[in-house]
């Protein structure tokens, strides 16, 4: 039985009420984890705090920051303040030299191109994300509060992107990228919404279940404390 | 010529407040018109078979080969009459029978 995950919730994180409402309907949606997003900042206790929320609800908790540096020189070194502390990061693509930066860099999880962004994810980043470990999010939410003109644009858009994607063999993850409940919707309504930019039903499953299982396992084997290397574990010390 | 298989699908609505059912046909139809156009719409064969404002449910019929493009309408619909709503499927079933013990009866 399939386990899906939405790995891009944005909490509120003063309003605690509204954080349960959002897990106890993504839990009735039938998800089995949720990737919220968190300030680089953010104190353990808060994270303790959000981990009881999810088990409460049933919900597999993972730890996700977004990274949006202005340069590749910034985005190395938010890189190397976070990595060992989240278990998803993503960065958001606002430009050709960071989106390169991030598709050929092995710490980056997800690439994530705003809507209406000049820089799209291309057959360049393809081929450099196709060597490493990133995969190409995209957000459903956008979809929702597009309309006309403006949609459009967006679907074509993403037709091309998840078709350079298939191509270059680049795994794809779907998110809803919610800040509030009524924009949720259970993993089924996402893969029908997918077909708007011609993703069939088997590959929108695999990207809300199958991808982001891969994702968090490979970085949970990796930050936990007997990781070594790659398929190198600490068993015990002598 | 083969008789056209149809679908049965259980849609939970949520609002804040309740939805009237003519509301409720008219922003499916203003969807799947939007995303499909005419041709697609044409196609679907949707209707609406029951709607309970008070469970705030429905159940809406399209033929078997546009489940998706219903689902998928269904699913984008965001305001009604300028307020925020959310339609989920909570089900779909080759029959009325089979889609109200397994889904319906729950609500």
């Amino acid at each position: 039985m399939r386990r899906f995950f939405d790995l891009h919730v944005i909490p509120n994180l003063q309003d605690e009420a509204q954080i349960e409402g959002v897990l106890e309907k993504l839990s009735k949606l039938g998800y089995r984890g949720v990737g919220l997003v968190l300030p680089s900042s953010i104190r353990s206790n808060k994270v303790s705090r959000l981990r009881r929320l999810c088990e409460a609800q049933g919900l597999d908790f993972v730890r996700r920051v977004d990274l949006n540096p202005s340069n590749p020189k910034e985005l190395l070194s938010m890189l190397k303040r976070v990595r060992r502390r989240f278990e998803v990061v993503s960065v958001l693509c606002n430009s050709k030299a960071v989106a390169r930066q991030a598709a050929k860099d092995k710490r980056v999880d997800l690439l994530d191109f705003p809507p209406n962004s000049r820089c799209r994810f291309d057959r360049a980043e393809a081929e450099l994300a196709s060597r490493s470990n990133a995969a190409l999010e995209v957000n459903m939410a956008s979809l929702l509060s597009s309309s006309g003109y403006h949609l459009t644009q967006l679907l074509r858009e993403l037709r091309i992107e998840v078709s350079i994607a298939e191509n270059f063999k680049i795994p794809v993850v779907l998110s809803s990228g919610a800040s509030e409940d009524l924009v949720l919707r259970c993993p089924r309504d996402w893969t029908a919404v997918a077909s708007l930019f011609d993703m069939d039903e088997e590959a929108a499953l695999r990207a809300l279940s199958d991808t982001p299982l891969e994702i968090i396992h490979r970085n949970r084997s990796k930050l936990d404390p007997n990781f070594l290397l790659p398929g190198v574990r600490l068993i015990s010390k002598g | 010529m083969s008789r056209q298989r149809s679908r049965y699908l259980a849609v939970l609505i949520e609002s804040e407040e309740p939805l009237k059912g003519r509301a409720f046909i008219e922003a499916i139809w203003k969807s799947l018109l939007r995303l499909f156009g005419v041709y697609g719409a044409s196609k679907s064969k949707v209707q609406v078979i029951e709607y309970d404002d008070e469970k705030a449910l429905a159940v809406v019929r399209c033929s078997l080969s546009a489940v998706r493009i219903v689902r998928c309408s269904i699913a984008t619909v965001t305001k009604v009459n300028g307020r925020p709503v959310a339609f989920h499927v909570i089900g779909v079933s080759g029959t009325l029978k089979a889609l109200r013990r397994k889904f319906l009866s729950q609500h």
